[in-house]
């Protein structure tokens, strides 16, 4: 076997040029992402009396403020657990469908259009006079309109909808990746179609779940378009991007809002870190069968 | 080491090495995918405990057929019947045949033990009772001591040992084994080889067992099912096969490599005398050979090689052949020589007798060895 010329070079222990092609990349990471976050990371820190952790003490005071937390966790939790649970199964039962193309690119749509698009669009569709009550009503499978905008459920609902087929499109790949031949050697071996899910498919799609979780959760998280829009921003779905905005919109306090950012930040932080950490409670291994 | 059988249930040790059945019969069981047709009617009655070996070039339709009778794929013509009960409906799991996976398909997640004892969990059997049965059958594949490991920790060789053991454990009334030892080195394969011949030996399973290579199914089978373009060539023992192929396809598998046409003289019977390129022979046939064209097959370890006494072209006898080594290969044992005859006729020869290149050479070969088919 011959090595290839690019083996050559990274074994020879000498600077490859080639390497030079990274610099204008990081330089936009470094420009775009972490000057940025260094900035506001900074900012948090100054109040009107200089710098120190008063932004943070009085974000943990003020229930007002420390409240959205709970909040955001209450609706971002729960829309994660239920696009998960909604994709992992349509996943698995479609892997193999005839018509997957035709569906995935279906699904897609809704992540294209963008939030503010699919909430307008919900907030017309499920709203009082909307065809989905107008239905309920003509059929009399209700006696009066269905409240789904405006509150909590609205933000649950605009979460499941742009936040299903990412689910989907990414359990999907991961369900892919396992080789076929391993249901099917279980199934040789006397498991049925549900049992192939629970011993082979589920332990091995744990460490896909996982990261398939963290995505979907910093996602439903940072929710703001469809709080705002489809929510009760005043109350129950005043979420923490609500306070954050409003801290540096409508009191043009930059460090407050900078404040709450890295908090928020935190809080997806420390919910990834500890997902990502039960990961090692199961295997992470390779998901197709040992190598030869 | 003593072969240790993975039960001891006492069951009547013969219904127990045969299973619960006399005979599994193929018949015409046929798969297409969309419009190509990947196994086309293989018709086959396999005893209990046989060795069957289904043997041909890659996309023959073998391992199709295997995943026919696993049931991994559903049929599109034809059945599959287990003395009076026609299974090729119940699925996978209903059949409870073994198999072995020619990529192992261990579950990597699983470590050894638990791999090997899966069918035992998933038919129920009591914890303790999977984990007697387990260290048997690990003790049955020497792999006691690597119980405890994940897969990915193994090399191919044990990874293949444990395959056999997870299918074997689960007592199936068939073995499976699609290509097992295809991913490993030569020498492994060897002692594999004989490893999977000791195991059908001590437990005596109806085993069906997919390969291209001609030496693991002759080594290994009862019976070989020669198998092309998902068309059933020849069934028949090791030796019918290599000595009796029947036609000029399953010769070209069986090694027969110097394949050339000649003319006819006459036939008699099953007798065939031919002539052409300068040589004359007498060979046989099963073929309603009489006039025209034939093509002549000879294996190349068939010739008995001889010093030629005098110049090449001179002398034609039947069943003689002149000409000249051009190139020879050492292999150890013997030697592989390219023979060219003044005709211009190039002839593969494998001979312990050590040979030169440019020697002139007498190559002789016995008439039952010299295998006439009609031209393709």
């Amino acid at each position: 076997m011959t090595m290839s010329s690019f083996d050559v070079r990274r074994s020879s222990g000498t600077f490859d040029r080639t390497l030079l092609l990274v610099v204008p990349g990081l330089l936009i990471v470094l420009a775009l992402f972490l000057y940025p976050f260094l900035f506001g990371f900074i900012l948090s820190f100054s109040t009107g009396k200089g710098t120190s952790l008063g932004n943070y003490a009085k974000f943990f005071s003020t229930p007002f403020l420390s409240d959205t937390i709970g909040t955001t966790l209450w609706i971002s939790l729960p829309a994660t657990l239920a696009n998960i649970g909604l994709a992992l199964p349509i996943a698995f039962v479609t892997r193999r469908y005839r018509f997957r193309r035709l569906l995935t690119t279906f699904l897609v749509v809704p992540i294209t259009l963008g939030t503010v698009l699919v909430a307008e669009g919900l907030l017309i569709y499920l709203g009082p006079q909307g065809w989905l009550n107008r239905f309920l009503l003509t059929t009399h499978l209700s006696t009066s309109p269905v409240h789904l905008t405006h509150n909590y459920w609205g933000v649950f609902l605009s979460l499941i909808i742009s936040g299903f087929p990412f689910a989907y499109l990414l359990l999907l790949s991961y369900l892919t990746g396992i080789d076929p031949t391993l249901p099917q050697a279980a199934a040789t071996l006397g498991a049925s179609p549900w049992r192939q899910f629970v011993h082979i498919y589920l332990p091995l799609l744990i460490p896909g779940l996982a990261i398939v979780f963290c995505l979907s959760f910093v996602q439903a998280f940072s929710v703001f378009p469809s709080a705002v829009l489809l929510g009760a921003p005043a109350g129950p779905t005043r979420v923490i991007s609500i306070a954050a905005y409003q801290a540096a919109f409508e009191d043009y306090d930059y460090p407050m809002a900078s404040a709450i950012a890295m908090i928020m930040a935190g809080v997806q932080l420390l919910v990834v870190v500890v997902v990502l950490g039960a990961r090692i409670l199961f295997y992470r291994g390779p998901s197709s069968g040992a190598k030869g | 080491m003593q072969p240790v059988s993975p039960n001891a249930e006492g069951k009547t040790p013969n219904a127990e090495r045969h299973g619960s059945f006399q005979q599994l019969r193929l018949d015409q069981i046929t798969r297409s995918f969309g419009g190509t047709v990947a196994l086309a009617g293989l018709d086959l009655t396999i005893q209990a405990g046989e060795f069957i070996a289904l043997l041909g070039p890659s996309g023959c339709g073998k391992s199709t057929a295997l995943n026919c009778v696993a049931g991994l794929l559903p049929l599109t013509g034809g059945s599959i019947w287990l003395d009076q009960q026609r299974i090729d409906q119940s699925r996978p799991e209903q059949r409870g045949f073994g198999m072995v996976f020619q990529n192992y398909a261990l579950f990597p997640h699983l470590t050894v033990r638990r791999n090997v004892g899966f069918g035992l969990l998933m038919r129920g059997v009591p914890r303790r009772e999977i984990r007697r049965r387990v260290d048997a059958v690990l003790e049955l594949v020497q792999l006691p001591a690597h119980a405890d490991k994940l897969p990915g920790r193994l090399s191919g060789g044990q990874q293949q040992r444990v395959a056999i053991a997870r299918a074997i454990v689960i007592e199936p009334s068939v073995i499976l084994m699609d290509e097992p030892l295809s991913n490993l080195d030569a020498k492994l394969r060897l002692e594999m080889r004989a490893e999977i011949k000791r195991i059908h030996r001590d437990l005596q399973r109806t085993t069906i067992y997919v390969t291209h290579d001609q030496e693991e199914a002759l080594s290994l089978a009862d019976r070989i099912v020669v198998l092309n373009e998902g068309r059933t060539l020849q069934i028949g023992s090791p030796e019918e096969l290599y000595s009796q192929p029947a036609n000029l396809k399953v010769a070209r598998f069986m090694g027969y490599r110097n394949i050339f046409d000649l003319e006819i003289e006459h036939a008699e019977e099953s007798r065939v005398f031919l002539a052409g390129s300068g040589i004359q022979l007498e060979g046989f046939t099963q073929e309603r050979l009489t006039t025209g064209r034939a093509v002549v097959t000879i294996r190349p370890e068939d010739f008995v090689v001889d010093t030629a006494e005098i110049a090449p072209d001179s002398i034609n006898t039947r069943n003689i052949i002149l000409g000249q080594a051009e190139i020879v290969e050492y292999c150890g044992r013997d030697y592989l020589a390219d023979v060219s005859t003044p005709s211009g006729l190039l002839l593969h020869v494998r001979t312990s007798r050590r040979v030169v290149p440019g020697e002139n050479l007498r190559l002789a070969v016995p008439a039952e060895r010299v295998l006439a088919f009609s031209p393709e």
